[in-house]
């Protein structure tokens, strides 16, 4: 459903089929609906034969990277004698992205059922789920539905009677985009700061705890029961374009636009339709400007770009932009593009890690420059500038933050150049001494 | 045993061969891109990284173009691959390391004129040779406030460029995490505990590994240029360890020691007590001109009459000699030469302290000895003994080779027969000396030390000895001369040391050039070949 | 000139509710060491049990001391440099005391669009802070900026100390401050 407005039939909710339902939250309300089912099954499988079905339904990570998942578990060497781990990524602080938060508050126990599958499918027994430390309603439910689990004999030492072992922690965030990626994670988890790591080595082969770890989101976990009940033709079959994106998907719609809210359509949906029918269009008097789909680090959409879109991995970068979180940001004619670019690049800013210099000193530059220029003291030279440090930062870090705060430079500059341009009057600049931090 | 061992052959790693920057080059696998570069002869420009230290990969200096890879690598954390093709000096390549620098540069302060790094620092190196030519900056520079660490370091945050080798080294290599990165993005520091100072005793490393004049050492604030220096190999005198060491004089001043690497002693490393412990080379009270009896009193006089003097005075006589341990092997081995002819033995001290291990290093430590060539002594038959004058009899010929005689009361030099001085200076309780004679110490002169590990290395001369004074293996071949030995004339410290190769099994074979600036176990030492 | 990127945990009024002088009483006493004790078989490290213990003092004394990372360190194995370098890693162990209420208004893209300022600037003329960052002089209310809570949909989203409320327009902020107390 476009959660919290009323489901639209043009969507699927497979996920989302009981956002705002009170009684799916805990154990008993879960059950009613087949919850645990779906572990029940898997856990009469071989965990290679759940690989198979998840490799075979085409799911891919839903935090962002869109890697398939199957593939990603396989990566797992089944017996080593070392411990592996799974970490459930639900530090969800792209901007533009809620999806996570709303499966975890509602149905917590799909996100349980989802972690204890892939834990037992790529043969770890400890499983941490990194929520951010801002979702303070998903920290309580989730915490709550592992202890109705626990209670149940549903995790633990024995889990659902099978002797197999599934544990299963919350680790509480706080506050660091860039613990979402995925190795900075680890560290996060670990006791340090939130830094990423260098790859290789990869987190199948040195991960947490220098383990054999994978690291999954929390839609692409909650996806997975589903899987496992209805099979991998089922999930395959949820596909409107192209068959390498398959399954059905929640995009968080935000900012400038009639209807925000979460709405799960397959894959490959009219972006269009989805834009002006089910979310309802631009807010009364106002028309679209332009669109980020897929979270704020992926490159700004015009309107025409956003209506020829076909909403799945390949639809979206056909159209010069990235699916990414799903996150889908709507500007108005009432925006200054160069004012939210500018918000952008601050709050990349403020996000990084520090580890890596083009993104230490170039989102901060970058910052300045674009306030600058939105407060009208930009000077002519100022764009080049922008577009010289967007090409220092980008493929040449630890991490992909830099680029994220290159991209809406570069994209918003190459789109929306006249509205930059407008607030340039000046030709020279006259620097002032050194302010003090 | 009864059985035959088994040979083992040593285990030969995998060799993989790549070409940098044209030029091909084959290394053990795992080998990093950068460290097979430095095997090509091509260095590739990088801020985090070190040999002594874990790998960062954060500075991104490094970043070279790899042939069929679809992004830049950061040499120092990739692994060179059979095959490879590597373009340091390409378009793409020389692109991004000039957009780090010009990065680095924007908030850096130019200190140059009074920052310490200058003409050492490599952020003016790099930035020389391939940095940009203008910067593109028009917004102020953040500004921070200078820090005291403590101890000897001083952190002026303001030209920090953040490559964590100091936070590396604190946590990794002297397990002692006093530093730590703080805050986030562009507002990172670095940053201690408050009342945590960072007195650890390797401490002053973190100068060193500092590639720009971030952390500086309060001891050589300001005192002088890079380019004044003047640098000469030598061995830190202030443990038994053997640090390999470049005594740095300006002027002939000693200004500052700092370490040389040598991966079979101290890696790259020397601690705070030895690093700062230089000021008495540079004592004034120095013996610099021979003195003679003359009466009550002692003048002033040429070395050859000097010479006459000491030969006279220890002529018939036993002789004792109280060593310093600090002497080098030439030095020692002919007084223990002139021991011999006079039929008698010598003894030395060795002050002692706390030992202070670094412990991410194998065996190298602060060590409880603190004398450079206590082995040496040792090993030239000289007795270890808390009492410098441990087996002089009465009337001996006491000859004080560069000892003060700590400890030792005036009536027991009276029961000496005569007493000759040969050292730097003049002990108050020798003052009834038949003759001092005036020797360079070991920043004046060449020669080797014994480390504890039987491991002979060269120092060498970084700045003429004092007035007339001379080598204490010079004057003492005169002296020996002097006694009658056609055989003792000696002009070249290398031939005194082929000299006590022939005398000693311990030393067969070895010369300075084989001894390079690596040193070699004397043979039949721990860990001897 | 533009605003400086705020440092993590905020420098804030230094004033609000600590008792100057008086010694540092341990966390980790009672009930508190029980909750670390159960920490330590959670995890395979003493290391990977410092967000959780942070959090523990957070929640206990409102905000990470200096003296409280030098007992973290103590508990946990650590050194206080190192636990410093963490905690000031994170934006939300705070550093300084604030204020009974630490209110966190959202303003990043998705919010900035629906009017995210206008609710932050709300909340600083109706608590009586006036300045971001700043605790009000009863020693109440510290309004800062944070970046995406991740409710984008519910724009504009505002924390208050842990408590989350969604869909804050300036209207509504005389309603949400009268509930607090």
């Amino acid at each position: 459903m476009g959660y919290p407005n009323p489901v639209s039939p043009q969507e699927t909710p497979v996920l989302s089929q009981y956002f705002g339902n009170q009684e799916t939250i805990s154990l008993d309300g879960w059950r009613k609906v087949g919850g645990y089912a779906a572990l029940q099954k898997a856990l009469g499988m071989t965990p290679a034969e759940i690989v198979d079905v998840v490799k075979a339904s085409g799911l891919r990570g839903r935090g962002g990277a869109g890697f398939p998942t199957g593939v990603k578990w396989s990566f797992m060497k089944p017996g080593d004698g070392r411990p592996h781990y799974l970490c459930c990524n639900a530090d969800e602080s792209e901007p533009g992205t809620f999806k996570d938060r709303e499966i975890m508050r509602w149905t917590p126990h799909a996100l349980v059922e989802g972690c204890a599958i892939g834990s037992y499918a790529i043969g770890a027994e400890t499983c941490y789920i990194y929520i951010r430390g801002e979702f303070t309603e998903p920290l309580l439910r989730v915490r709550q539905a592992i202890k109705e689990a626990y209670d149940a004999g549903i995790l633990g030492a024995n889990a659902m009677g099978t002797g197999k072992r599934i544990d299963i922690i919350v680790h509480k965030g706080a506050g660091a985009y860039i613990c979402g990626e995925e190795t900075a994670l680890m560290n996060s988890i670990e006791g340090r700061r939130g830094n990423p790591r260098i790859k290789p080595p990869f987190p199948a082969v040195s991960g947490l705890f220098a383990q054999p770890t994978t690291i999954n989101n929390v839609e692409t976990l909650a996806a997975v029961p589903h899987i496992i009940n209805r099979g991998a033709d089922w999930y395959k079959s949820m596909c409107l374009s192209n068959p390498k994106s398959t399954g059905s998907k929640l995009f968080s719609v935000c900012g400038n636009i009639a209807r925000p809210g979460n709405y799960e359509v397959v894959l490959g949906f009219s972006f269009k339709e989805f834009l002006y029918d089910l979310c309802g269009g631009p807010p009364k008097g106002r028309s679209f400007k332009a669109v980020i789909p897929g979270g704020i680090s992926v490159p700004i959409q015009t309107m025409e770009e956003a209506e020829a879109t076909k909403m799945d991995y390949e639809g979206f970068i056909e159209q010069g932009s990235m699916l990414g979180s799903g996150g889908v940001i709507v500007f108005d004619d009432q925006q200054s593009m160069v004012k939210q670019i500018a918000r952008a690049a601050r709050f990349f800013a403020h996000e990084s890690c520090a580890q890596c210099t083009q993104c230490r000193e170039g989102t901060a530059w970058t910052t300045r420059i674009l306030e600058r220029i939105r407060d009208g003291e930009g000077t002519a030279e100022d764009l080049d500038t922008l577009l010289l440090i967007a090409d220092n930062m980008t493929g040449k870090t630890i991490c992909v933050l830099s680029d994220s705060c290159a991209t809406p430079v570069v994209s918003g500059i190459k789109k929306f150049r006249s509205e930059f341009e407008a607030l340039i009057k000046k030709t020279t600049f006259h620097p002032v001494t050194a302010a003090v931090a | 045993m009864a059985t035959t061992a088994q040979p083992t052959a040593p285990s030969t790693p995998k060799m993989v061969t790549l070409t940098i920057e044209g030029r091909q080059v084959t290394v053990p696998e795992g080998t990093s891109i950068l460290e097979a570069g430095k095997r090509a002869g091509i260095l590739i420009p990088h801020y985090c990284y070190h040999p002594g230290l874990p790998v960062a990969g954060v500075c991104r200096m490094c970043l070279v173009e790899v042939e069929k890879a679809p992004k830049l690598a950061p040499s120092c954390a990739t692994a060179a691959a059979d095959g490879q093709v590597v373009h340091v000096h390409s378009e793409k390549a020389r692109a991004a390391r000039e957009g780090v620098l010009e990065m680095l540069l924007i908030n850096h302060p130019l200190d140059c004129p009074i920052c310490d790094q200058a003409g050492e620092c490599e952020l003016q190196d790099y930035t020389y040779q391939e940095g940009p030519k203008e910067l593109h900056l028009k917004d102020p520079k953040r500004f921070h406030p200078a820090e005291d660490f403590g101890g000897d370091i001083l952190y002026v945050t303001n030209r920090c460029i953040l490559c964590t080798r100091c936070v590396r080294f604190m946590d990794d290599v002297a397990h002692d995490t006093v530093l730590n990165v703080e805050e986030r993005g562009d507002r990172a520091v670095i940053g201690v505990f408050e009342g945590k100072e960072v007195t650890n005793p390797w401490a002053g490393n973190i100068v060193d590994l500092c590639p720009v004049g971030a952390l500086l050492s309060k001891d050589f604030l300001n005192k002088a240029r890079a380019w004044e220096i003047d640098r000469a190999p030598s061995i830190c005198p202030g443990c038994s360890q053997g640090c390999n060491i470049m005594l740095e004089t300006r002027d002939n001043a000693v200004v500052r020691l700092q370490p040389r690497p040598n991966d079979e002693v101290n890696k790259y490393f020397m601690c705070d007590h030895g690093r700062l412990d230089y000021r008495w080379i540079d004592r004034t009270d120095r013996v610099q001109f021979p003195l003679v009896r003359d009466g009550q009193s002692l003048v002033a006089t040429d070395w050859d009459p000097a010479i006459a003097a000491a030969s006279k005075a220890i002529a018939g006589k036993r002789i004792f000699v109280a060593a310093s341990p600090n002497l080098s092997n030439e030095s020692l081995f002919l007084l223990s030469e002139l021991m011999r002819a006079g039929n008698g033995t010598g003894a030395f001290t060795v002050p002692t302290g706390p030992e202070a291990p670094l412990p991410g290093v194998e065996d190298l430590s602060l060590r409880a000895d603190r004398a450079a060539n206590g082995r040496g002594a040792e090993t030239l038959g000289f007795r270890r003994s808390a009492n410098p004058l441990d087996g002089m009899n009465d009337g001996d010929a006491l000859i004080i080779a560069d000892c003060e005689l700590d400890g030792i009361a005036p009536e027991q030099l009276a029961r000496t027969g005569s007493v000759v001085v040969i050292g730097t200076t003049f002990p108050q309780i020798a003052r009834m000396a038949s003759a001092v004679l005036p020797t360079a110490n070991f920043a004046e002169d060449e020669g080797t030390f014994t480390n504890l590990r039987g491991r002979v290395q060269r120092f060498t001369q970084a700045r003429p000895a004092p007035g007339v004074a001379r080598p204490m293996w010079w004057v003492l071949s005169d002296l020996l001369t002097a006694t009658g030995r056609t055989d003792a004339t000696f002009f070249l410290a290398s031939d005194v040391f082929a000299a006590l190769g022939k005398s000693h099994p311990a030393f067969a074979g070895m010369t300075y050039d084989s001894l390079g600036l690596r040193g070699a176990i004397m043979a039949g030492a721990e860990g001897a070949r | 000139m533009t605003a400086a990127i705020p440092r993590n945990g905020h420098d804030g009024n230094q004033d609000g509710g600590h008792e100057h002088g008086a010694p540092y009483q341990p966390v980790f006493v009672g009930a508190r060491r029980q909750e670390l004790d159960e920490l330590f078989t959670k995890y395979p490290t003493k290391m990977a049990c410092l967000l959780p213990a942070l959090w523990i003092v957070q929640d206990e004394r409102g905000w990470v001391s200096e003296e409280a990372m030098a007992e973290v360190a103590d508990v946990l194995e650590l050194t206080p440099a190192y636990v410093k370098g963490v905690v000031t890693f994170y934006t939300m162990y705070n550093q300084h005391p604030v204020g009974k209420y630490l209110i966190q208004v959202c303003t990043t893209s998705p919010c900035n669009v629906c009017g995210a300022e206008n609710v932050v600037g709300a909340f600083l003329q109706q608590t009586g802070c006036g300045e971001l960052g700043v605790t009000s002089a009863d020693g109440k209310y510290t309004v800062i900026e944070v970046e995406c809570l991740g409710a984008c949909g519910f724009a504009t989203p505002v924390m208050i100390n842990e408590g989350f409320v969604e869909s804050v327009t300036p209207e509504k902020v005389p309603q949400i401050l009268a509930g607090l107390d």
